[in-house]
């Protein structure tokens, strides 16, 4: 299924650039950097889920000695009125300002309501102990159903649900709503000979970065500031924290560290502007890093769900029409990622009668953030477990069923538009024919199947290509490395230009040395970013042959490129011996000087990524434990620049997924305080909880991309859960709708099914 | 973490002479061994320690006798060099699990049995194991030592039943007989690197016909403390061991537990789940002893 075209690099797997620095200890990380005179920044965090603020006494604490600087919301500017904040961190920027500091009301337990900088951590807590906070403790609203509730307590008064039909002047928890529809679904279903239904709720997950947020703030007398902090968005981070602080964006400089995960996580911000604010009234670098419990309480996990579904079929498994309704939780604002949601659910299938129905809900827990494709592995866990009981139902084989009904080029998108080239099909029919399809289950194991996909972006990005006086090549562009994107542009520079990979050295500039990108988030760097390299790259080639013309004395339409060397044409100047890149650059200061090129877009033409998922599971009917002892990842990737670092995403994704679908989830206590702010109680897997994973990396690529890219990063975590659901479905017998599948749960369905 | 006085005495009596004079002041003191709790306790601020009195440098917390009648455990020795020793594994199997389950590699190189249960956690995996096999705790303070049953030393969560001014030298175990064994096993969701929500350990003797003679049930993570749970092995004692004492046993197990609901379970979940442990361990046990009998010990 892949066009053969003869890639010398595309498609390997050579060393990682940045290896050895991190298994060395040598990566510098957010944490990392100190500078001379550098204080310390802590948070003080609100002890109530929903409380007025109606005082902060700072006196105590800005007396105290080795206290430098202390801040409340009242040493912000007004939250803008007006703007969002783009990419997959969804929200307005007003919102965003008010999460980042509190100003009338916090909104959740771990909510900012002041900053200190001291000279010391201790000292720094023990300022934080001295504020002296004057709370109106409200009451907290904490599940969907309870925000959802008439006359339920408003987080925000002001907030009227959007995209109502008709306009409502009664304020609400209920921020959004999204109403999607096409064809006739009552006739849809009347034409089905099989109906089914489930209702699913999901928890609020973390993205469990092992990375905690830190950064390192310098602010200099004339009131600009430098900012070191691990980030995938350091451009957008600038963006954020100017317009929170109404400072002019060229007074703020961002360098992205190393990062230690991200998920989508790391596209908000949190603690930058209080320390830009806090080195400037404390006139020295501000240090601020947050505990894994801050992480927790503090930073946007995705939206706890609850989807409901129907799916109606004919015998022969022709989908006739399906409804969804669900609503998401935003957290304390709005910004979930419903639409996602809503917009992916029904995304595999050609359905010609459907209606979704979505809400996004305030509720008083931290503000939602980006996780890997937000928003669709939820929706998509109740389809693709709809699905599964649909196949059982009819008695189909659950690839089969799929298979008639998959989307395919031309398919109009239940998001709208008509599908370009896609790989459903593709994955499908490779999971049909995997031998782990069909290996024989042990005893009491189950296997499941799911679907996932991801739109994929395309966005901003930039690029710089240098060539060094020996032929060596430096890229230089804006998105932070987070899943071995300067490992794929050397490859694909190197592709481009013909040298070896060794050859090329990617490296991330900072705001002020390299043009704008939007986010490493998106799955679009290697697309979009590796677009502009590779255009860069062709700029490189055509002045290489402007400078071998010169050099020649010949046309510059005489001279070819060819496997990394310009040649004269064929035919005329035959005497002339081929120049490689290393030629032009050692003779570059004769032919018009230093060769370097720059490209900048905004790209067009993501392709949508597709994957199938294999799990088989076995469960202690005694404990409901579960353990995972097979998992296989199928994905088409469009096309795969550096292979390893794409079965690792699919492996990664799956990893994170199983978690989510297995054990992960917010605890909440009835005051609205999370239970379980550790890993010790947040249960992310460990390495043995997980066997290897298999990967199939479909390659059906992407037209619009010069190598054939999709964007491989989001699409991997979306179908874990469903096929996780389903295959304990196959080994119980018994369709356990919410998730996590803890054991717990699992033992509790196992024992109602028995009585 | 506040600021911290460190002292390392070399001897019993050293170390308790410096316990008593700080307990005498008044200064909150911590006895130091491997310290993997005790750190994370400091960090966390849990607790503010004025005075650590590290006892890895005493000769007697660090010694290891395997005695024809007795084992004797020094409370430092580190969980990785206890299970490095064959004899003491092929010995006491459970409590060496038990020990072996209780963090990484690289924590097992400084954690200690004797701080297990010193920190008292009603989840601690080596109380259960080590009340299944009759661990004495021997204790050393101003009017010179003593000793406790384990199930005695632990009071409450968190709380163990030492004095100001003393300290847990080492355990005694009896040598187990042939034909006796033991076994621990826990309930975490995760394969490690978790905290039992239920445990169970289980020591028993039979005779030359298979008959169990003794046995000792403990269970953990279902109570304030772990408890011996003497009607799980009242109902193992004379029977083959076959499905049906083992269900009795699971039983006495599930009733006799007090568990709370909590992020980590559910009361019918833990209730439910440390009965499967005694079935599960008492089974483990069982064959163990089975397979001892030909090598005489």
């Amino acid at each position: 299924m892949s066009e053969s075209i003869d890639y010398k690099l595309v498609g390997t797997s050579p060393v990682r650039p940045d290896g050895v620095d991190k298994v060395t200890g040598r990566a510098q990380y957010g944490a990392d950097l100190n500078l001379p005179n550098q204080i310390h920044g802590k948070v003080l965090r609100s002890p109530h889920a929903h409380a007025r603020i109606k005082r902060i006494d700072t006196s105590r604490a800005t007396a105290m000695p080795g206290v430098y600087a202390v801040i409340t919301g009242e040493d912000f500017p007004p939250p803008p009125e007006h703007g969002d904040v783009g990419g997959e961190a969804g929200g307005s920027i007003g919102d965003h300002a008010r999460n980042i500091m509190a100003r009338d009301k916090a909104l959740y337990h771990g909510h900012a309501v002041a900053a200190v900088a001291a000279r010391s951590l201790r000292i720094a807590d023990e300022a934080l102990a001295a504020i002296e906070v004057e709370y109106e403790v409200l009451e907290p609203v904490l599940d969907l159903d309870a925000a959802m509730a008439p006359g339920a307590p408003l987080l925000d008064e002001n907030c009227f649900t959007k995209n109502l039909p008709e306009k409502s002047d009664k304020p609400s928890n209920i921020a959004e709503v999204m109403l999607l529809s096409r064809g006739d679904v009552d006739k849809g279903f009347e034409e089905a000979d099989v109906i089914v239904e489930g209702e699913y709720r999901i928890p609020m997950a973390h993205q469990g970065y092992i990375e905690p947020h830190a950064c390192i703030a310098n602010t200099n007398e004339a009131g600009q500031s430098t900012v070191w902090c691990c980030t995938q968005a350091h451009f957008d981070f600038r963006a954020i924290t100017a317009k929170v602080l109404n400072m002019n964006v060229a007074d703020l400089k961002f360098i992205a560290s190393e990062i230690g995960g991200g998920f989508g996580g790391k596209t908000v911000v949190y603690l930058e502007p209080l320390a830009v604010l806090l080195s400037r009234k404390a006139r020295r670098p501000v240090k601020m890093k947050m505990t894994r419990e801050e992480v927790f309480r503090a930073t946007g996990p995705t939206s706890g769900t609850h989807c409901k579904i129907k799916v109606g079929a004919k015998k022969d498994g022709t989908l006739t029409a399906a409804t969804a309704w669900m609503a998401y939780e935003a957290g304390a604002y709005a910004g979930a990622p419903m639409g996602p949601g809503a917009l992916t659910v029904f995304v595999p299938y050609h359905l010609e009668n459907f209606k979704v129905e979505g809400y996004e809900v305030l509720v008083n827990k931290p503000k939602v953030g980006a996780y890997r494709a937000p928003g669709a592995p939820q929706s998509m866990h109740a389809m693709e477990s709809a699905i599964d009981d649909l196949a059982r139902e009819l008695n189909m084989d659950p690839l089969d069923l799929r298979l008639k009904n998959a989307a395919e080029e031309g398919t109009r998108a239940s998001y709208g538009p008509k599908f370009p080239v896609i790989g459903l099909k593709e994955c499908l029919r490779a999971a049909k024919a995997h031998p782990n399809y069909t290996r024989a289950l042990p005893e009491g194991a189950g296997r499941g199947v799911a679907v996932g996909f991801w739109f994929n972006f395309g966005l901003q990005s930039s690029a710089e290509v240098h060539v060094n006086e020996n032929g060596t090549v430096t890229v230089v562009e804006g998105n932070p490395d987070i899943g071995g994107s300067r490992a794929s542009m050397c490859i694909m520079a190197a592709e481009t230009l013909g040298v070896p990979y060794e050859s090329v050295r990617t490296l991330i500039g900072d705001t002020e040395s390299t043009g704008f990108s939007n986010s490493t988030g998106g799955s679009r760097t290697t697309f979009a970013t590796g677009m502009a390299v590779v255009r860069a790259c062709e700029d490189i080639i055509a002045q290489c042959r402007a400078r071998a013309a010169v050099t020649w004395g010949i046309d510059e339409d005489q001279v070819l490129w060819v496997d990394g060397q310009a040649i004269p044409a064929s035919g005329v100047n035959d005497e002339l011996k081929p120049l490689s890149l290393a030629d032009i650059a050692e003779n570059a200061a004769k032919t018009g000087g230093p060769l370097l090129s720059r490209a900048s877009l905004t790209a067009k033409g993501a392709g949508p990524s597709f994957s199938v998922n294999i799990a088989d599971l076995q469960v202690d009917r005694d404990t409901g434990k579960i353990d995972v002892l097979a998992f296989t990842a199928i994905q088409d990737a469009g096309r795969a620049i550096h292979k390893a670092y794409v079965e690792g995403q699919l492996q990664g994704g799956a990893a994170q997924g199983l978690g989510w679908a297995l054990n992960e989830e917010y605890i909440y206590n009835a005051d609205g305080i999370m239970e379980n702010a550790g890993f010790l109680d947040y249960r992310m897997p460990v390495a043995s909880d997980l066997p290897m994973i298999d990967t199939q990396i479909v390659e059906v690529p992407n037209p619009r991309h010069p190598y054939g890219v999709r964007g491989v990063g989001e699409t991997p975590i979306v179908a874990p859960l469903a096929a996780a659901a389903n295959a304990v479905r196959d080994a119980i017998g018994i369709r356990i709708h919410d998730l996590p599948l803890s054991p717990p749960r699992v033992l509790a369905a196992l024992d109602a099914a028995a009585d | 973490m506040e600021a911290f006085a460190y002292v390392a005495p070399s001897s019993i009596d050293e170390a308790v002479a410096e316990l008593a004079r700080h307990a005498k002041k008044g200064h909150r003191t911590q006895v130091l061994a491997g310290g993997t709790d005790l750190l994370v306790q400091m960090r966390g601020a849990d607790i503010e320690p004025r005075i650590l009195v590290d006892i890895k440098n005493v000769a007697e917390t660090n010694r290891l006798h395997l005695g024809n009648n007795e084992i004797f455990i020094g409370a430092a020795i580190p969980s990785a060099v206890l299970n490095e020793n064959a004899e003491l594994v092929e010995l006491l199997p459970g409590l060496l699990e038990a020990a072996d389950l209780i963090g990484s590699t690289q924590i097992q190189g400084r954690a200690t049995l004797g701080g297990n249960l010193c920190n008292a956690s009603p989840a601690g995996d080596t109380i259960p194991a080590m009340i299944a096999v009759g661990v004495s705790c021997v204790i050393a303070g101003g009017k010179g030592q003593r000793e406790m049953p384990v199930e005695k030393f632990v009071v409450g969560v968190g709380r163990n039943a030492l004095e100001a001014g003393e300290f847990l030298v080492g355990l005694k175990i009896p040598r187990p007989k042939s034909r006796a064994a033991d076994a621990y096993l826990r309930f975490t969701p995760r394969t490690e690197m978790d905290i039992a929500v239920a445990g169970c350990g289980v020591s028993v003797t039979l005779d030359a016909k298979g008959l169990c003679k003794e046995a000792r049930v403990a269970i953990g993570a279902v109570a304030p403390t772990a408890i011996l749970v003497p009607a799980a092995a009242n109902a193992l004692i004379g029977t083959t061991l076959d499905d049906a004492a083992l269900a009795a046993a699971a039983a006495a197990c599930s009733d006799a537990a007090s568990p709370i609901t909590d992020k980590r379970g559910t009361i019918d979940f833990r209730r439910k789940v440390v009965g499967v442990l005694c079935r599960r361990a008492t089974a483990i046990a069982r064959d163990r002893a089975l397979a001892r009998k030909v090598l005489g010990v």
